[in-house]
Parts: C-alpha cells; sequence; structure tokens
C-alpha cells in the first residue's frame, strides 16, 4: 500500500478529467470516486462480466484492469448517454423485462451494444455466443437474446 | 374517483418494471454504492480449520499496519454485545468465533481501516493458534458421530415447535420432525410390491451476484443499518434483542437487492457491522468478496431415504420417508426446512399412509439455509425419481402412474389439511399435452440416444407469518405505497404498485413504492418462500381498500362525487390547497393451525399451495455421457399472473437456476475446507446452457384467498426440473443416476457400471 499515486487524465463519458491512483486500484474503484456504480465488482476473476467498461471504445473486465494504465484513454460507462435517453438496447431490455435484480444488467447491455455494431444481424447462436462471458444468477438468458433482437430491429428501423 | 372493486385494468397486465429504467441505466441504488463520511472498512479473518479450540489469536502485526483503525475480536465484541449469539431458529451463532470455531470460513477477527487494501492485507496477518478437535461433515455419519458440533443446543424460542430441544446436550440433531398417517407398518406387510430407493443431493450455493454488504451507522443512542437483506424486521428485532434495546432504536434500510435467493435472510454481515460500529463509533462497511459466499449461507445437502407400498395395478398405499439434512456448523433456519419442507415428503400423492422422520444435523461444514424451494427441491428430487421408478417396475406409464394417485382438491395431504385451490391434476395435464407425451418419441440412434422425463412437486407456504403495509395518498393524487417487501429482482415493486393502482383506480406511474426502512416502511415477516405476492399483496390490497374508504368518507363530508371528483381537488377543498395525506393500514395473517407434535396433523398447515412441474427431453451421448437438454417445459400454478410476463421470468430463471443445481454445480470439499470457492471452480449457467426450447405456462387457476387470485410463483419453476431430467436420462439409456449433479461423467460411469464394465473409483 506504500506505493506513490500519481495522477492520470483520461476522457470519461465525453468529458475531460484527471485522478490520483495508487499501482493497485482497479478501474471500477477508480470510477466509484466519480459516482459511476454501474460496473461492479462481483467475481472478481473478469469471469462474470458485472465490472464490463469500455476502454478506447472496447469492452474489457474493469475489476481486473489497473486504472493507472487508463491514463490518455477514453472511458465509457453504461451511465454514458448523450442524449439524455434510452438506447435501442436498454429500451429493448427494459420492454423484453430482460432482467431482475439488474445487477449484471450493465455489463449486459455493454456487450449488447459492442455486438450490435460488429453485427448488425446477430442470429441466436451469435448472441449466445458473444454473451457467454456474462453471467445472470436470475437466469433472465432468454429474455435478454429476445430483447437482443428487438434491438437489433430498432436499430436497423432507426 | 372510481371506487370499482372488481379486477380491472392493472391486474393481468406486463407492464414494465418500475425500476426497469434505473437498472438499465446502470443507476440503480444497491447497498454496494453507498459510502458514508469517515466510514471504516472491515475486512473479516476467517477460520482455516473446520473443528477447533483457538488457543489464542495473534493480531499485533495486524494492528501494527500503517492505516490499520482496529481490529476486533469476540472479546471487544462481548464488551458491547454481552452475549453475542444470533440465529432465527438457535441462538447458536457467534458474532465473531468464541473459544471455538466449527467450520473452515467461520469469522474469527475484524480488521478496520480507511482504505479497504488496507484492511484486507492487515487481515492476512493475523495469526489464529488452534488446538484441532474431530470433526464430522456426513449428514448420515452425524447422527452417530462423536464429534460433537455444539455442546447444548440453544432453541430461539421464537417458535414453539423446537421448545423441547432446550437443552439437549451430546446430539448432533437440531431437530427431530415426524409426521405420521394411518399405518404405515400394516400397509407394507399387506402391499403386492414394496420399493425403497436411497437419494443424495450435494450442497451447492445461492451465488447472487451482489455479495454481502452490510454497513453499520452509529448515531448518539441510535444504530442505523444499511443492509443487503431479504429480512429487514428481522434484523431490526434481532439486533434490538442482542444489544437489549427498543426496537425504535435500530433502523434497518435496504435499497434495491443484487439477488437473494434466500441468501440474504435473518443476520449474515449485519451484526458484525453492527458490533463494529459500535465498537470504533465509526459508520463500518462491510462488503463480502464471491469467496466469502462460500463459507457464509449454502443450500443443505441431503439424504433421502424413500419406501413405498404398491399395487399391482399402481396404486401407492404407503410410504415411509426419511430425510437427513446436512445443517453445517450453525443451524440458520436449517430447523424450519426440516419441518416446513419436511411435511410434503411424500409428494403430490394421495397415500392413505405416511410416515415421515427429518432430521436437521450440525456438521463441521458451512451453514445451510434456505435457497429457493426450502428444501423441497431436494425431496422432489428423491420422490419423483423414485415415483419414476415405481412405475416402471409395474410397466405402468409414468404419467399414468401418477395419474392414479394424484392428490386432488378436497382430498387429505399427509398432514390431513384438505387441498384447496392446488390445481396439481391441471399441471400434469398441461405438462403432459405439452409434451405430446401420448404420440411416439423418436429415441435417437447409435451414439445418440434420447429420452424424456417428466416430475411435479409441491410446496406449502410458510405459515404463520404476518404483513403490514400502508397506503398514503398524496393531495395531488399520486401515493406511496409503504412495505417492507425487498425487492431482489423478483418484481415485488411492481406486483405492489399494480394491486396499489387496481384498487385505488390510479395510474400504476402515479405509485412509488417506498423501499424497506424499519423507521417508516412497516413490518413484514420476510421476503422469502414466494410469500410476498400472497401475504404482502394482501396487506396492501386492504390498506389500498382503507384508503379509498377513506377517500370515499372525505368526499361524502364534503358533499361531491366520490365518483367523479379527482383525488387532488378533494384534498383542495378540505384543506384550501394541495396539502394533506390519506392514510390506509392493512395487515395480513393467514389462517394457520400448529402441527401435532408427535403425528405432524394440522387441519391447516399452509395458507396456500404451489404446485410446479417440469418435462425434459434430452440426448445422451452415450460415448461420453454428455447429456444434452433439447427441450425444457415449465408448467406451474400460480393463481392469477399479476404481471404475467414477470412470472414468466420468474419460472423459467427458477428452472435454469435449479438446472444448475441438477447438471453441474456442487461445493467440493476437502477436509470441510471449499477446493473451488471462486466462480472460476465452481460454474453456474450460463447463456450456452439454456435448452433451445425451453417453455412456461402459468395453467388457469384462481387462489381465493391471494389478492385477485394471485399467489407465489418464486420458487415453482425449481421443483420438478432435478428428477424430470434423471427420469429422461433413464428414459434414454436405461441407468439411474440417485446423486447430484447428473454430470458427464457419472452418467457415463453407470453406463459402464450398467453393461457389467465398471469404471476404477478415483
Amino acid at each position: 500500500m506504500s506505493a506513490a499515486p500519481r495522477t492520470i487524465r483520461f476522457q470519461l463519458n465525453g468529458e475531460p478529467v484527471s485522478a490520483e491512483v495508487a499501482p493497485h486500484h482497479n478501474l471500477v474503484e477508480l470510477l466509484q470516486r466519480f459516482g459511476l456504480f454501474g460496473a461492479r465488482e462481483s467475481c472478481g476473476q473478469g469471469l462474470c462480466g458485472c465490472c464490463t467498461v469500455l476502454v478506447n471504445g472496447r469492452a474489457v473486465s474493469g475489476c481486473l484492469y489497473l486504472a493507472a494504465l487508463i491514463d490518455g484513454a477514453e472511458i465509457t460507462t453504461v451511465e454514458h448517454s448523450p442524449t439524455g435517453e434510452l438506447d435501442a438496447v436498454q429500451q429493448a431490455f427494459v420492454e423484453c423485462g430482460a432482467f431482475q435484480c439488474g445487477f449484471c444488467t450493465p455489463g449486459f447491455v455493454l456487450m449488447s451494444r459492442q455486438l450490435l455494431d460488429e453485427n448488425p444481424d446477430p442470429s441466436d447462436a451469435d448472441i449466445r455466443h458473444y454473451l457467454s462471458g456474462n453471467l445472470c444468477r436470475c437466469a433472465a438468458y432468454p429474455e435478454i437474446v429476445a430483447a437482443v433482437k428487438l434491438a437489433a430491429s430498432k436499430r436497423r428501423n432507426a | 374517483m372510481n371506487t370499482k372493486t372488481t379486477s380491472g385494468s392493472q391486474i393481468g397486465r406486463s407492464h414494465p418494471r418500475i425500476e426497469a429504467r434505473s437498472k438499465v441505466s446502470g443507476r440503480a441504488e444497491y447497498v454496494h454504492n453507498m459510502r458514508l463520511p469517515a466510514m471504516l472498512y472491515g475486512k473479516i479473518f476467517r477460520s482455516t480449520v473446520a473443528h477447533a479450540r483457538i488457543r489464542g489469536i495473534d493480531v499485533s502485526a495486524a494492528r501494527a499496519m500503517p492505516g490499520v483503525h482496529a481490529v476486533i475480536t469476540a472479546e471487544d465484541v462481548c464488551r458491547v454485545i454481552p452475549n453475542p449469539h444470533y440465529g432465527p431458529a438457535f441462538h447458536d451463532q457467534p458474532i465473531l468465533a468464541i473459544d471455538k470455531v466449527r467450520h473452515v470460513g467461520e469469522p474469527v477477527a475484524l480488521v478496520l481501516a480507511s482504505d479497504p487494501h488496507v484492511a484486507e492485507e492487515a487481515a492476512q496477518q493475523i495469526v489464529a493458534d488452534y488446538d484441532e478437535l474431530p470433526a464430522v461433515f456426513d449428514e448420515v455419519e452425524a447422527m452417530t458421530s462423536e464429534a460433537i458440533v455444539h455442546e447444548v443446543l440453544k432453541p430461539a424460542g421464537t417458535f414453539p415447535d423446537l421448545k423441547h430441544l432446550e437443552g439437549r446436550s451430546n446430539t448432533n440433531i437440531a431437530l427431530d420432525y415426524r409426521l405420521r398417517r394411518g399405518d404405515t407398518e400394516a400397509a407394507f406387510k399387506g402391499a403386492d410390491r414394496v420399493f425403497e430407493h436411497t437419494f443424495r443431493t450435494q450442497q451447492v450455493l445461492h451465488l447472487p451476484l451482489e455479495p454481502f454488504v452490510s454497513i453499520a451507522e452509529p448515531g448518539e443512542d441510535t444504530i442505523t443499518i444499511h443492509t443487503a437483506s431479504q429480512s429487514v424486521s428481522f434484523v431490526r428485532i434481532e439486533i434490538a434483542r442482542l444489544l437489549n434495546w427498543p426496537e425504535n432504536r435500530v433502523r434497518v434500510k435496504v435499497p434495491y437487492l443484487g439477488g437473494g435467493f434466500g441468501a440474504k435472510l435473518y443476520i449474515k454481515l449485519e451484526a458484525l457491522a453492527v458490533a463494529a460500529a459500535l465498537v470504533t463509533r465509526r459508520p463500518v462497511k462491510i462488503a463480502g468478496t464471491m469467496e466469502e459466499q462460500f463459507y457464509t449461507i449454502t443450500r443443505h445437502a441431503a439424504h433421502l431415504r424413500i419406501k413405498s407400498a404398491v399395487t399391482e395395478d399402481g396404486r401407492i398405499t404407503a410410504r415411509q420417508c426419511e430425510v437427513l439434512w446436512n445443517g453445517g456448523a450453525y443451524a440458520d433456519i436449517g430447523p424450519r426446512v426440516t419441518q416446513k419442507s419436511g411435511f410434503t415428503a411424500a409428494g403430490p400423492y394421495d397415500i392413505e399412509n405416511v410416515s415421515i422422520d427429518s432430521y436437521a444435523l450440525y456438521t463441521n461444514l458451512p451453514p445451510a439455509g434456505a435457497l429457493r424451494g426450502f428444501g423441497i427441491p431436494q425431496l422432489v428430487w428423491a420422490y419423483e425419481s423414485h415415483t419414476d421408478m415405481l412405475a416402471r417396475e409395474l410397466k405402468i406409464d409414468p404419467v399414468e402412474f401418477r395419474r392414479r394417485n394424484l392428490l386432488r382438491n378436497g382430498r387429505p395431504q399427509a398432514t390431513g389439511t384438505l387441498m384447496k385451490d392446488a390445481a396439481i391434476d391441471r399441471v400434469l395435464e398441461r405438462l403432459a399435452t405439452r409434451m405430446s407425451w401420448d404420440k411416439p418419441f423418436d429415441r435417437g440412434s447409435g451414439t445418440i440416444r434420447r429420452g424424456r422425463g417428466i416430475a411435479i412437486g409441491i410446496k406449502a407456504s410458510i405459515a404463520p407469518t404476518t404483513s403490514v403495509a400502508i397506503v398514503n395518498v398524496y393531495a395531488d393524487g399520486s401515493c406511496g405505497v409503504y412495505c417492507s417487501t425487498v425487492d431482489m429482482g423478483q418484481g415485488s415493486d411492481t406486483a405492489m404498485a399494480q394491486i396499489a393502482a387496481e384498487v385505488l383506480d390510479i395510474p400504476f406511474e402515479r405509485i412509488k413504492v417506498i423501499h424497506p426502512d424499519t423507521d417508516v416502511t412497516p413490518y413484514d415477516m420476510a421476503t422469502l418462500g414466494s410469500r410476498s405476492t400472497f401475504h404482502m399483496g394482501n396487506a396492501v390490497r386492504r390498506a389500498s381498500e382503507d384508503a379509498r374508504d377513506k377517500l370515499v368518507a372525505l368526499a361524502g363530508e364534503l358533499g361531491v362525487s366520490a365518483e367523479t371528483t379527482p383525488i387532488s381537488e378533494l384534498f383542495r377543498k378540505k384543506y384550501g390547497m394541495q396539502a394533506g395525506n390519506i392514510v390506509g393500514v392493512g395487515d395480513f395473517i393467514p389462517g394457520y393451525v400448529p402441527t401435532d407434535h408427535d403425528t405432524g396433523q394440522s387441519p391447516r398447515v399452509t395458507p396456500f399451495w404451489m404446485i410446479g412441474g417440469t418435462g425434459v427431453e434430452v440426448e445422451v451421448d452415450t460415448e461420453t455421457g454428455h447429456v444434452k437438454l433439447t427441450r425444457l417445459v415449465n408448467v406451474a400454478d400460480v393463481g392469477q399472473p399479476i404481471n404475467p410476463q414477470i412470472v414468466e421470468t420468474q419460472l423459467s430463471g427458477a428452472a435454469i437456476m435449479q438446472l444448475g443445481f441438477t447438471m453441474f454445480e456442487q461445493m467440493t470439499f476437502d477436509a470441510g475446507q471449499v477446493t473451488n470457492a471462486s466462480l472460476a471452480d465452481y460454474k453456474i449457467p450460463g447463456i450456452r446452457d439454456i435448452p433451445a426450447a425451453l417453455e412456461n405456462e402459468a395453467v388457469e387457476s384462481r387462489e381465493h384467498e391471494g389478492p385477485f387470485g394471485a399467489k407465489g410463483v418464486g420458487e415453482s419453476g425449481t421443483f420438478g426440473v432435478t428428477p424430470a431430467v434423471a427420469n429422461a436420462i433413464h428414459d434414454a439409456v436405461g441407468v439411474r443416476l440417485t446423486t447430484l449433479p447428473l454430470t458427464p461423467e457419472a452418467v457415463y460411469r453407470a453406463m459402464c457400471a450398467a453393461r457389467g464394465e465398471p469404471l476404477e473409483e478415483e
């Protein structure tokens, strides 16, 4: 715990920010200091997807990502909403009831968005494959598959 | 306002969850988010041995670490809480280990620091010196073992049927429950055929993705507890008892829960956080890790022996069940599981002679409590595997065999309670129809063999329990529902809002559900056992009716029409401005007659019955033992669904969770040490484990005492899954598995053994 903290600067949801971080701090802890709790540490091993954060547009496990490494990076969290409205994926999750307790939902939302950016019309198998790194103990998986398909059609028709 | 009481626009509607927006935007409130000024973080030092006397605990190195505020052991706890033993059934669990440890992972000391990393590192510097004692891990051995987990039994006194255990010593049996109906012995003597089978279930755990977390905040003469708990009223009463304070000095608040499933009931981290806050006079947060869940609370492993007498034409005339529940080192709610589930151990069948013995056992494993089903999934696994085995022995179709023996409304269950509003027959018939049971079935070929199986189970709601609700109509006509039901994902906030909106005839969007806060929301027994829709739903309905009656009376007093005058207008007329409240109160406690101690008989053992059935189709790879579920059908009696979409998700979510407990989940141990305490080693169902075809159905049904005909749904989807899969595996490849989980290795070994080429044990 003795290593010296250093100052890092990065873009957080479109805003330039800076923070003092110690070498052992992870990205989830850093985000909590900015009042962002949507990325959650659950398994602590990068296996459940609850801590998903976008670093330079790519999804990473925030619980395994050292905060110091994001110096100069662009960070996007589930809370980011340029329009203040829900996007197609979030709307589809609401309409399909694709969650119960909601603890894993931010990770699923971010991964589903990334999937649809890469593949605008995924099959059930594509969805299951892409989201296999996210766990939902409430097991709202059938609803999640339905929500991703609905979001895909919302985005195609937008 | 409109005063109609008939079911109208709100009930049976699939409103999106009331909190949907906050959950998809990551802004929903969990205890995990909360930080308080000057807060300390606590990290627990846990036992590394299963059973030992504590010779000494050396905390000096931890205490000396820069940044450590305090290190607390049982001695410090006793200064603020002289008798620090808690528990819902037995006062057997110390806040921190006193003199002895009884399982690996038991909390022994707590480090407090402003930086959680410092606390964690310091906790690793603590050294405990143990004098190890013989330990017992197996529930069968625990019945007669020399190793005794607790010197003396200490029932809490809350439950009259545990009082006879007071002061018993030299035993690991925490409860011996018995039920006797008819004369089983005579029936077995005169039986055409008698079959007996033994089954075992493994220890598994809840594993909500939000691990345990509690914050205690000391005031001048109060304590506030922010906690991820399913039972705020219990926490308040138990903490008040421990502190010898009146209830009103203890405040317990819960926002949303990141899953519960029965893990977050009673006291988990709350008492330790309170003790630490009182010792340090600072707010204390204790946030457990995923690994720590494995040491906190689990689902009972069980050993189940079941014996039936049957006639040649397929009538079950007698059934004898013996269930041993591995409760682990502390009773938690295990003795309730033993009794409240024990009495349905003979299944949803009309059997004249029944004998049940159900034992709660202490062992030196992590404690076991309630997990989605309260013991029922273990029982159904045994009786529905057994029932299928009887049908096949008698060469009667398994559905037809069940039909002949089914427990129908108006007939007495094993306790003597007459069945009512229990659509067991409809669940069976809908299952058979959906599975096209009477049609030819493709049995596969070559190395892929196909099979199908069904199973049905019943569960009694826990009784007697109380719920109280307050409905507060504000001066603009919007409304708050105050209840202590915790929304842990099951959608209770949404259901309660729909019920209030229906009674008050105001839009759903105008209702807010105020989260559990014991200073604000009234008493509720707990959010467990699928009781909330029925119990709290009735309380909210009554509170809403009370508010509606007061609004009608106010309209009368003002000489205006209650039918046509907007609520806001009533307040304006009464108070001359937007001011005032109308407060409605409602409570609900269903009728209940305690079971007789010697016979387990009661004319009214439960307020309502839950019924769940599952059908599966599987493909078994004969070269690997791999079992692929190609179809999973869940049918349940949930009464009238308040919100059909949420009901469906509850059914399918419960079934998928149980699928994990069926196919692969299993806590593994070495000398009491969990050897797979992480998500890397303990696999839970993921999105690729979902069968390609998954169907859910709530049968036509109405619970006459439920709010708008509704009853509980949270557990029903779990009941039939495990035996349905085992029955289907037998149907496919002719081997019968009697131990869980049903892994490819277990299937393959059984197939090898069946053809006379058993594989060597590891």
